[in-house]
């Protein structure tokens, strides 16, 4: 164990975290550079490009240290984004200490601060890192100020280097092992392993990605997950390296894996417990958390004959989401598809993208809500996250919504501005709190319908990104709600259905109509759309149709191109749905939800 | 099967204009060069093509070269392929090259139709557009053109210049009008990419009409020549009577084979498309080397062709012949989208007649949108 350290790099987006890693990897000689990226770093291309990490990848590197001393340093890596907060907690809870990572041109930014709050609270032993060093803007005197300043940490107790040239790097090693704690942990203790992420592999099934911080465990154990008791039995235990290594056993203060004829993915949960079934541990470790989807939407393939492909893939990308879920549903306006529940929109989007993109489907979604509960004249109490199940209005006793409580750290010169977000996202209950000078501590409780959709984006933008954010599920509560209805050439769009707080009916449905007019392109037909409640409009704008559109010229030079022009259109029209006469692209039922500040 | 036309491609202009997206060589020192390439492009295609029932001679300016070129190159053709004895000869010509001379000399050559590249009749926009003539050129070669005794003299027009008004080109249309002319080609302005158009644009140093004044300019024009009792028979075309239509150009629309000569010349043939380097220097060099001057070749499939079928036959007044395309493609178009067809039906873009799909009006205005059903 004391040659042991476990630790993450964490840092703003684009301040060099990947390139690190890799230098460290190949540094410590498990791989050369080209091998590696081929292996781990081609997959999860929609990540990369969005600059986040959806998996926790954990790499045991061996490291030998100046004066010739042994090491193994577990490197793991964390997923970056609110609605993946969870994630990265279970992801630093495993970890000793951290490299924060600065950029030397660019210096602290939001996320640099961010990420430190966050190990902060976590204990973990913070080693700020000056990246980039070779740049010729780099401005390496005025961030060791700002870590001074802004970061309130040691200035003095700093690194250089640059990742992309290699330099540095070795004394990052050494500091990993002189600066960060070895982990604590009896290795005779009864089992307590932290499971920090999972992923499918077809061959082996569920493999369980942990930090073990009592006991031991080898192949042949029976574990038992503390959340709900199920028992399994340990086929092998290893460490990640460029491919898992079996080894005999992992042990206190190991990182490694644990693969125990799990089926899938959605029986293991992050963040859970694995003690041993006959000797296990008293208590499971702190901070777990059963994390539910919370936000529904209706996946449809564009054309009805690629139903089966959507089922098939969704099955596909289940066996590695284990917060994705989906069951069958169907629509009037747009045929057969599944209801999904998210962990939020970004997850959404993501999934949105796989599909997209790895299985190459054309979808539609329709526009995403959140649970609501009503009670009903004749007892019976119904949950509803789908509009198309909004009940009979006559029929309705009461309607609740859920509410969050929302978690906020920002610089202080925002709090105005975060304040009237909060209040114009119906919070109330506010508390306030300083824990050092100028930064706040702020919460909130609101509904999280208000939460789910642009909530974070605009925290984001009025905080200039420096704020971070995060909620809980505190309870339901009663409210007036509506269901808003969109009507495309008079005919319901059952797809675009939303319900909405009664008083931001109006609202939004007129937002609906002018986010629709602005999705929806022209065509030969004049289109009319309009929002409303009950049988009443309450909304409407009007697309109208262009006139003309044929190109003057159609001769001999002329007619390949206009073939090939006419082909990709076509393409492109194949990802809008026809609703009646009307061609809506998929973006529309998305950006009905944007608001106009956007 | 329909007799093939034949296209020849004059790549010379005197000075380029605006607009032009055809292309041409200002190196007039290369033209006797090219006309002695012509005749040996023509030999590689004898065993493909034997006849011919429309001749379109473009550009560029074929107007520039004297009568005696002119004549070598029908020579050269007659040579080789038979043209018909009934055969629509076309020479496009620019209006300050028309002088009686050169009039009697192409009626002689055999030349039985004109298409006057006049574009506009007002000097500001022949300025902008950068055409050699003005105004009253314009309307005098028009004269002698009639007084020469061409039958069949057509002209092009251009509308949605920059700040061009309404009232403006409907004055255009009837000053060209007043000529009756036996064919009229109106054409929005167009811009093409790597013209000097689209470079003032791009710098937003003009601003070109909207879409609404554009559909107005083209319903407008559309009913003024209607009034006058021309026959809209394609999206910018118009004849004064029903045997006064471009026969070559028709050829594009119905699938009929076609082969084109000379640099960036295109060709149909069988299920084929192929057409020739946009360089003079890549063409003279191919020919030297007794190679096809081929610059790329594609063949269609069904679906190509059927697509094709479709937005050609949608741009004319006449319209996707059912019974054809069935007996073509083995398709049945009327219940394959019956749906589609029905709803453009309603929505008054187009209409069943005679066994054809045809588009109303309203429908040529949205060809393009049509043809995607």
């Amino acid at each position: 164990m004391e040659n042991i350290r476990n630790f993450s790099i964490i840092a703003h987006i684009d301040h060099g975290k990947s390139t690190l890693a890799d230098r460290l990897i190949q540094y410590t000689g498990i791989t050369d550079a080209r091998t590696y990226k081929d292996q781990i770093l081609d997959s999860m291309d929609i990540e990369r490009e969005r600059g986040i990490t959806i998996k926790s990848q954990a790499i045991a590197l061996p490291y030998r240290t100046k004066d010739g001393k042994d090491y193994t340093l577990n490197l793991i890596d964390t997923p970056g984004h609110v609605d993946f907060s969870y994630e990265v907690s279970r992801s630093l809870a495993s970890c000793e200490g951290v490299l924060l990572l600065i950029d030397a041109a660019q210096g602290v930014q939001a996320q640099t601060l961010a990420n430190l709050y966050l190990a902060m609270e976590h204990n973990l032993e913070i080693i700020p890192v000056i990246n980039k060093i070779d740049l010729p803007s780099a401005d390496v005197e005025r961030v060791i100020e700002q870590i001074d300043t802004e970061l309130g940490l040691d200035p003095d107790n700093h690194l250089k280097c640059s990742a992309k040239e290699g330099i540095g790097i070795a004394e990052i090693l050494e500091a990993i092992v002189a600066r960060i704690p070895p982990p604590q942990g009896d290795p005779s203790a009864p089992l307590s392993a932290l499971i920090f992420d999972a992923h499918y592999d077809s061959f082996r099934g569920t493999v369980i990605h942990c930090r073990v911080f009592d006991g031991t465990v080898k192949s042949g154990d029976i574990i038992r997950f503390m959340y709900n008791n199920s028992v399994y039995r340990v086929e092998e235990v290893g460490h990640f390296m460029l491919s898992r290594q079996k080894r005999e056993q992992l042990a206190a203060g190991e990182v490694g894996y644990i693969i125990a004829g799990v089926k899938t993915v959605s029986d293991v949960r992050t963040g859970d417990t694995i003690t041993l079934d006959n000797r296990p541990c008293l208590q499971p470790l702190p901070g777990f958390r059963e994390v539910k989807p919370v936000v529904f939407a209706s996946i449809y393939p564009i054309a009805s004959d690629d139903y089966q492909d959507l089922a098939d893939s969704l099955e596909k990308y289940k066996l590695n989401d284990a917060s994705f879920i989906f069951e069958k549903d169907s629509s009037a306006a747009l045929g057969q598809g599944f209801r999904c529940g998210f962990l939020g929109l970004l997850h959404l989007e993501i999934v949105q993208e796989r599909l997209e993109r790895e299985y190459d489907l054309s979808i539609i979604l329709s526009v995403p809500s959140v649970r609501y509960r009503f009670t009903l004249k004749n007892g019976i109490a119904m949950e509803v996250d789908n509009p198309s199940h909004y009940p009979d209005p006559g029929a309705i006793v009461s309607s609740e919504e859920p509410y969050i409580r929302a978690a906020m750290m920002l610089p202080e010169r925002y709090l105005g501005a975060v304040m009237k977000l909060c209040m114009d996202k119906r919070g109330s209950n506010s508390t306030l709190n300083y824990p050092s000078p100028g930064r706040v501590e702020l919460s909130y409780e609101m509904p999280l319908a208000e939460v789910i959709f642009d909530f974070y984006d605009r925290f984001k933008s009025v905080t200039q990104g420096y704020g971070s954010f995060d909620y809980d599920l505190i309870d339901y509560r009663p409210s007036h709600l509506v269901l808003v209805d969109i009507l495309v050439n008079g005919e319901k769009v059952d797809a675009l259905s939303q319900i909405v707080h009664r008083d931001r009916a109006r609202a939004r449905a007129l937002q609906a109509c002018e986010r629709l007019k602005e999705e929806i392109p022209r065509q030969m037909f004049k289109i009319a759309i309009q929002g409303a409640i009950g049988g009443e409009i309450i909304a409407r704008t009007t697309i109208s149709a262009f006139r003309k559109d044929v190109t003057a010229k159609c001769y001999g030079g002329d007619i390949s191109r206009k073939r090939k022009l006419l082909e990709k259109q076509k393409k492109g029209k194949k990802r809008m749905k026809m609703i009646g006469s009307v061609s809506i692209p998929q973006s529309a039922f998305l950006a009905v939800l944007k608001s106009d500040n956007d | 099967m329909k007799t093939p036309g034949l296209y020849i491609h004059i790549p010379f202009c005197r000075s380029k204009c605006l607009y032009c997206g055809f292309y041409s060589s200002t190196s007039l020192d290369l033209v006797p060069e090219f006309l002695k390439a012509l005749p040996l492009e023509m030999d590689l295609y004898r065993s493909e093509f034997s006849s011919f029932d429309t001749l379109y001679i473009g550009g560029g300016t074929p107007s520039l070269l004297s009568a005696g070129e002119l004549g070598a190159i029908l020579e050269a053709t007659a040579k080789r392929f038979t043209i018909s004895s009934r055969a629509e000869i076309t020479l496009e010509a620019n209006p300050a090259d028309l002088t009686p001379l050169s009039l009697q000399a192409w009626r002689r050559l055999g030349i039985n139709r004109l298409n006057i590249g006049v574009q506009a009749l007002d000097d500001g926009a022949l300025a902008f557009l950068g055409r050699r003539h003005n105004r009253s050129q314009a309307l005098a070669a028009l004269q002698a053109a009639g007084d020469a005794g061409f039958a069949n003299v057509g002209l092009d027009l251009i509308y949605g210049l920059p700040g061009q008004k309404l009232a403006d080109w409907r004055e255009t249309l009837r000053l060209a009008l007043s000529f009756s002319p036996a064919h009229l080609s109106c054409y929005q302005l167009t811009v093409e990419a790597g013209t000097p158009l689209s470079r003032l644009l791009a710098r937003g140093e003009i601003q070109l009409p909207n879409g609404e004044a554009l559909a107005d300019l083209f319903f407008t024009t559309a009913a003024e020549l209607e009034k006058a009792g021309y026959i809209h028979y394609e999206v910018s075309n118009f004849a004064r009577n029903k045997d006064l239509l471009s026969r070559h150009n028709q050829k594009y629309w119905d699938h009929t084979a076609y082969l084109g000569l000379g640099p960036a010349a295109h060709s149909f043939h069988g299920q084929r498309r192929w057409w020739n380097h946009g360089d003079l220097g890549a063409y003279l060099g191919d020919l030297g080397k007794g190679v096809p001057p081929r610059a790329a070749e594609e063949k269609l499939t069904r679906d190509d062709l059927c697509l094709e079928t479709l937005f050609l036959g949608l741009r004319t007044k006449k319209g996707v012949n059912l019974r054809d395309y069935l007996r073509c493609y083995d398709r049945d178009l009327l219940s394959e989208k019956s749906e589609p067809i029905a709803l453009l039906e309603k929505k008054g873009l187009v209409m069943i007649k005679n066994g054809c799909l045809r588009p109303t009006l309203a429908g040529l205005a949205v060809a393009d949108s049509l043809a995607l059903i």
